[in-house]
């Protein structure tokens, strides 16, 4: 489903040139679960940045569905990621003094989506990570494993393709590392979600299907587990 | 989606209510100065039209005295006579009346009360020219006029301040040492432009006037009206040729009287009001582009300290024309707000100061809705630069921006 082709990404000029990704070849295809991993400084979140047309490679090509994604425009870009993806970050920006609902209405507010219509699918999503009756708590009332929660039914609530999740354990304990891993296991397993997620921690990645581990900006290693 | 950015932008708001207010205040007095300042404008000029309308229309008074500037040439000028007002009636043609007067203060007495009264002795042509209303009886007639009968019509202050609670038609006041009968009430008039009390007066024959109250012959003015503001000047120019004649000006003479239109010295006024107002409105327009400046300073602020929320929304899905349109919204209804605060300070502020200066305090809905679509104009127009740059923003940079 996802393919990228030798895509490097450069950054700066001249002698300043740094290169984050020297050639990284991958396919992901639909139901994986993958765990792209490797020290600070390897490539791992610029290459996520690109999977998630928040950043454009300075050469290669990344397509989705045989469709190429790297040199579509701004508007284009936040398209694609509108209609396909979904996002999870380490520190779970969730809008502020916004209670959950809202919060996870937000996708399809940009969707147009009518309001009656866009509440029931905001409350079926935080149904599905197991948040009922915390509709109206705003994130400075939630533990971090919740808030996390929430963030996790804002990326669902859409129906996304891919979900990308960029260290999403990174700021929690280990229990509750580990809810939130099988919860996204259980999205994996039952919804046939497709997740890319950026971890260093091994205890995490055990739940995916699959490993990629990055060095130097190149792919050291490709791990699947057996099934 | 343009409602929930007006439903945003209203939260965010609330969220910086101080500083909010305190952004808004340079679009708040600057609304509001244009409103009171205007509404006041306006009442003040309605005030000098009605007065303008009071003085009678198309009038054109002549009065002794020359209308050169220059040294006074010596003496009483020579009153108007009989003989001038003949040839005016005579030999102005597009006119509606030619009314000779005379005016003197005198006491008037009935009963117990007395007053000092603006008394005028004219023709009938006198209602006429001044516009006056005959509320009740009648005016005096021709006969009258020439047979010099005691009769007389009293202003609306005589009948509240001397006959109060008395029918006063066919009652006998003693005005000066005359006694006089009562054959007609006058409308109100109210103050004149210069804030005399119009309606303090006595209106008498001419010949009774000349005879029993002034004891000599002299007419120390000649309104006339014109039946068209076209035919004023022709008029004017007409009247001045005649009075030079009977008057025996030598040709190369200055005229020894002079030719006035009123409605023109009030227009004058009127035009020297809407000047002022213009002027003043300028400077109010001036707080209004620096009630601007303050918006678009607070909405860099504002996209400042939401870069990382804008980086959320524009990961999530939001195009950069949504971003765009949310704090263009939100810098249009601060604009709307401060111009709603502004509209009722300065409709309070005309209302105060139209009861301090006697003006009408006239709402002109016009300008309050130019007042309340320009300080949207001006949200939309300082809001834009800082919603551009948020547009603009780099989903990554804004995503790592703490």
């Amino acid at each position: 489903m996802l393919a990228l082709r030798n895509i490097r990404k450069i950054y700066g000029e001249g002698a300043a040139q740094v290169s984050a990704l020297a050639g990284v070849n991958v396919d992901v295809a639909e139901g994986e679960f993958v765990a792209i991993m490797g020290a600070s400084g390897s490539g791992k979140s610029t290459c996520m940045n690109i999977l998630g047309c928040l950043d454009r490679p300075t050469s290669g090509s990344f397509s989705f569905h045989g469709v190429e994604i790297a040199t579509l425009d701004n508007d284009a870009r936040a398209l694609f990621r509108r209609n396909y993806l979904g996002f999870v970050f380490q520190g779970f920006n969730l809008l502020a003094r916004t209670t959950s609902i809202e919060n996870v209405e937000l996708p399809l507010i940009y969707r147009g989506m009518a309001r009656a219509e866009r509440h029931r699918e905001a409350a079926r999503a935080l149904a599905a990570v197991g948040l009922e009756g915390r509709e109206n708590h705003t994130p400075g009332e939630l533990s971090g494993g919740q808030q996390q929660r929430v963030a996790i039914a804002r990326a669902i609530v859409t129906n996304p393709k891919v979900l990308l999740a960029d260290e999403p354990t990174g700021n929690l304990d280990s229990a509750r590392s580990h809810d939130i891993m099988r919860l996204l296991q259980n999205l994996n397993r039952e919804q046939g979600l497709t997740i890319l997620m950026v971890t260093h921690e091994p205890d995490m990645a055990k739940y995916c299907s699959r490993q990629i581990i990055f060095s130097d900006g190149r792919i050291l290693d490709d791990i699947r587990a057996a099934a | 989606m343009l409602w929930e950015s007006f439903k945003l932008a209203l939260r965010t708001i609330r969220r910086n209510v101080l500083r909010s207010f305190l952004t808004l205040l340079g679009i708040v007095i600057g609304v509001g100065a244009v409103i009171a300042l205007v509404t006041l404008g306006q009442g003040a000029n309605d005030k000098v039209k009605a007065d303008l309308s009071k003085l009678g229309s198309n009038m054109l008074i002549a009065r002794p005295g020359s209308s050169q500037p220059g040294p006074p040439s010596g003496g009483d000028s020579r009153s108007f006579s009989t003989r001038d007002v003949e040839a005016l009636k005579a030999g102005l043609r597009d006119v509606r009346g030619v009314a000779p007067t005379s005016n003197k203060q005198v006491k008037v007495v009935y009963g117990t009360a007395s007053l000092d009264v603006t008394v005028t002795g004219t023709e009938v042509d006198y209602f006429t020219v001044q516009d006056w209303t005959v509320l009740t009886g009648n005016a005096f007639t021709e006969s009258d006029s020439r047979s010099g009968t005691n009769v007389c019509l009293i202003g609306a202050t005589l009948v509240r301040d001397l006959l109060p609670g008395v029918e006063p038609l066919g009652e006998v006041i003693r005005v000066g040492a005359m006694p006089c009968t009562i054959v007609g009430t006058l409308g109100a008039k109210g103050q004149s432009a210069f804030g005399s009390d119009q309606d303090n007066t006595v209106v008498m024959p001419l010949h009774t006037f000349m005879r029993r109250i002034a004891g000599n012959t002299k007419i120390s003015s000649i309104a006339v009206s014109a039946n068209s503001a076209e035919v004023l000047p022709a008029v004017q120019a007409t009247m001045t040729d005649i009075l030079r004649e009977t008057r025996r000006v030598p040709d190369t003479g200055d005229d020894d009287f002079s030719v006035r239109d009123l409605t023109q010295i009030a227009s004058t006024m009127a035009s020297t009001t809407s000047l002022m107002t213009g002027l003043l409105g300028a400077v109010a327009a001036v707080s209004l582009l620096v009630g601007g400046i303050g918006i678009m300073n607070i909405m860099l602020v504002s996209v400042a300290e939401r870069t990382r929320e804008i980086g959320i929304r524009l990961a999530i899905g939001a195009l950069a024309s949504q971003v765009l349109t949310q704090f263009l919204v939100e810098a249009v209804v601060l604009c709307l707000l401060g111009g709603l605060i502004g509209i009722a300070l300065g409709l309070g502020l005309a209302w105060g100061g139209a009861l301090l200066l006697q003006v009408p305090f006239n709402v002109n809905a016009g300008v309050v809705a130019i007042a309340f679509g320009f300080s949207g104009l001006i949200g939309l127009i300082f809001g834009f630069f800082p919603a551009r740059r948020a547009a603009q923003l780099d989903p990554i940079e804004a995503l790592r921006h703490e």
